[in-house]
């Protein structure tokens, strides 16, 4: 129960001004504007460098804002983040094969 | 509180209303935990049905009760099988639904409506999967290694793919109900440190549903597109890479074992200590145990992959890491032991199959630090040593779990007692039976038989006869408890509230349970496995 108004409260803390909202769009158009300019440069693997680096910071203003991650309790900050915290094993150990798989030569090849 | 003499039956979860659909409309966890019971037992009989038919097979060095591609089927429909739709959600599904919300002293689960559309989707998936299988089967092992999934197989594999996916979200939904009710629904004075092991190794399992489903759903998906779209993710002609599938199919399914073992391990916990009448040895460290494994059991998932040609700089951490999960799941095994040093053990039936998992899964997971060391995996990856040792793991650890905890809970769940002469007979079957079965095959993976061939050399044949003579044995363990849990049903003496004089908030409400659990809400003050203050006489079955 004692949780129930500490839920309550955060539902009262994230109405935000609608214009923060029209802001945050606004950002987001611009990015992707900025996205469509980026692909059109020869920054050869910096490319996608960019264009992951764009998306990541677009996709954190969504989950931030309109899904109203700033507003919520800490135990779902941290859901959130652990989620991403696996996702980061999930590619990074995966990474460890393909990074390294050239290193030892083998004779022949 | 039991003292009025039972003549009427007093109103239950199994009384409170018939006809189907008061069962198949139900939101109460009970229903729906008995739902998943028949729907599982029936899995498991048709994943065991395969299993016989292989085990047939390899009576004889020749191939000849079966042709090489129904073989390929058979194995391939029996892992499908027994691990999507038997092993994983087993021990969840059924008794973790069953008892998280009375452990905890909470009505039902957080979402109880949620919690029934996870079963119909289990039923969707297990339908769609075995319609795949009638249809004519899938044969690419229940790994469904690219690019042998993705181009050369002409089986259903889409089929049984969407199955395993659709029966995805169902563990997706029972994981999240499982960590909302841990969270929010607990009992006045249920704190974290007063947790029953079985909801902590549940609410573990229930992190890596939660955590691993998606990626082996996405990457099924990715199959499923690659089959039918030719959308090059694995392919290396369309620019995809075949060792990707493996990256992401065991980045599910390594810690997929641990959604297998993780809650049986709970069982386990629950049963040591009820049977010894000892407070658990390291309460905290068997608790955090769950919690490193599902963590570590993420960490490790290309000691699958050592001969398929990942680096070698990479197969070195993850064999490393591998050597890592030994720890916790040492922990949990050596705190166990301690927990029966010097306790008054009793001899029931599920202590005889905890001991069973104890031993075996010690077996099964001292192998599995063998395969992690990457000189012994070369020489024995896909031999009959590896199968050997998965088994120890799920038959003799998980499917021991499981037949340890039913056998707890039956008088719980089903208001029945069942003739513990005839369930001690299994117990000793299935452990009897289990080892004839499978030792045989470690010996002959290390001699270098290798696993999913129909045919073998006749040198191979004493080991391979053992070891189909033991399954039969298994088979009639598993018979058995069959046969008098229905028995017990009609027959079976009425059970009382605590008929193992238990502690643990399950067995302080009647057998079995009134729909809303509680007649009022339990509220705790004393902490968790306080069997060193309970009075030590045995309540007697049928005082
Ligand atoms: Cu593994």
């Amino acid at each position: 129960m004692e949780n129930n108004q500490q839920h309550d409260e955060s539902v009262v803390g994230h109405i935000a001004p609608a214009s923060m909202y029209v802001a945050i769009w606004a950002v987001l158009m611009a990015f992707t504007a900025i996205t469509v300019f980026a692909a059109t440069i020869e920054l050869h693997v910096f490319n996608i460098v960019v264009a992951l680096v764009i998306a990541t910071i677009k996709g954190t203003l969504v989950v931030l804002f309109f899904m109203h991650l700033r507003y919520s309790t800490k135990l779902t900050m941290v859901t959130v983040v652990a989620s991403i915290f696996f996702l980061f094993i999930l590619f990074g150990l995966t990474m460890t094969d393909y990074l390294s798989r050239g290193w030892l030569t083998y004779p022949g090849h | 509180m039991a003292t009025a003499v039972q003549t009427v039956e007093r109103e239950n979860y199994l009384n409170a209303n018939y006809g189907i659909k008061s069962w198949l409309l139900t939101t109460d966890h009970k229903r729906i935990a008995m739902l998943y019971l028949i729907s599982i037992t029936a899995m498991f009989w048709i994943g065991g049905f395969f299993a016989m038919m292989i085990r047939l097979e390899l009576l004889t060095p020749a191939g000849d009760l079966v042709s090489s591609d129904t073989y390929n089927k058979l194995f391939t429909m029996h892992g499908i099988v027994m691990v999507f739709f038997f092993l994983i959600p087993s021990v969840p599904a059924v008794l973790g639904n069953f008892l998280i919300p009375l452990m905890v002293g909470a009505k039902d689960l957080a979402f109880p409506r949620v919690n029934l559309l996870s079963w119909y989707l289990y039923m969707a998936g297990g339908i769609t999967a075995l319609t795949a299988m009638v249809m004519g089967g899938v044969d690419t092992g229940w790994t469904f290694y690219t690019p042998f999934s993705t181009t050369y197989s002409n089986t259903h594999v889409i089929g049984a793919a969407v199955g395993i996916f659709i029966a995805g979200f169902s563990s997706i939904l029972t994981g999240l109900n499982f960590i909302i009710t841990i969270h929010r629904m607990r009992a006045p004075g249920m704190t974290w440190r007063r947790l029953p092991l079985f909801c902590w190794s549940n609410y573990a399992a229930a992190l890596i549903m939660v955590l691993g489903t998606p990626v082996i759903a996405i990457t099924l998906l990715l199959v499923a597109f690659e089959r039918a779209f030719h959308i090059g993710v694995f392919n290396p002609q369309l620019g995809g890479d075949p060792l990707l599938f493996q990256h992401l199919f065991w980045f599910y399914s390594h810690p997929a074992v641990y959604i297998m073992i993780l809650p049986g391990m709970g069982v386990i916990s629950e049963i040591v200590t009820c049977f010894s009448r000892k407070r658990v040895f390291g309460y905290e460290f068997v608790a955090l145990a769950s919690i490193a494994i599902a963590v570590l059991g993420f960490l490790v998932w290309a000691h699958h992959m050592f001969v398929a040609g990942i680096s070698v700089y990479a197969a070195l951490v993850f064999s490393l890491l591998s050597y890592l999960v030994a720890i916790p799941s040492a922990v949990k095994v050596f705190n166990w032991t301690a927990t029966m040093y010097k306790g008054s053990i009793r001899y029931n039936t599920p202590m005889l199959y905890a001991f069973g998992f104890i031993g075996l899964f010690t077996v099964g997971g001292l192998t599995g630090v063998f395969l992690a060391s990457l000189g012994i995996d070369v020489h024995v990856t896909d031999t009959y040593f590896v199968v050997a040792h998965f088994h120890y793991v799920m038959v003799g650890g998980m499917v021991m779990a499981y037949m340890a905890g039913l056998h707890f809970w039956w008088p719980k769940m089903s208001g029945r007692m069942y003739p513990e002469g005839w369930a001690k007979l299994s117990a000793l079957l299935v452990f009897v039976g289990f080892n004839t079965t499978f030792f045989p095959q470690f010996i002959l993976g290390y001699m270098g038989s290798p696993r999913r061939y129909h045919a073998y050399p006749p040198e191979f044949q004493v080991l391979n006869v053992l070891s189909t003579a033991g399954s039969s044995i298994l088979a009639v363990g598993y018979v058995l408890p069959m046969i008098y849990f229905l028995w017990s049903l009609r027959y079976g003496e009425p059970a009382p509230p605590n008929p193992w004089n238990a502690v643990g908030l399950e067995w302080m409400t009647s057998s079995p349970p009134p729909t809303h659990n509680f007649d009022e809400t339990p509220v705790v003050t004393w902490e968790a496995y306080d069997y060193e203050n309970q009075p030590q006489e045995e309540v007697t079955i049928g005082h």
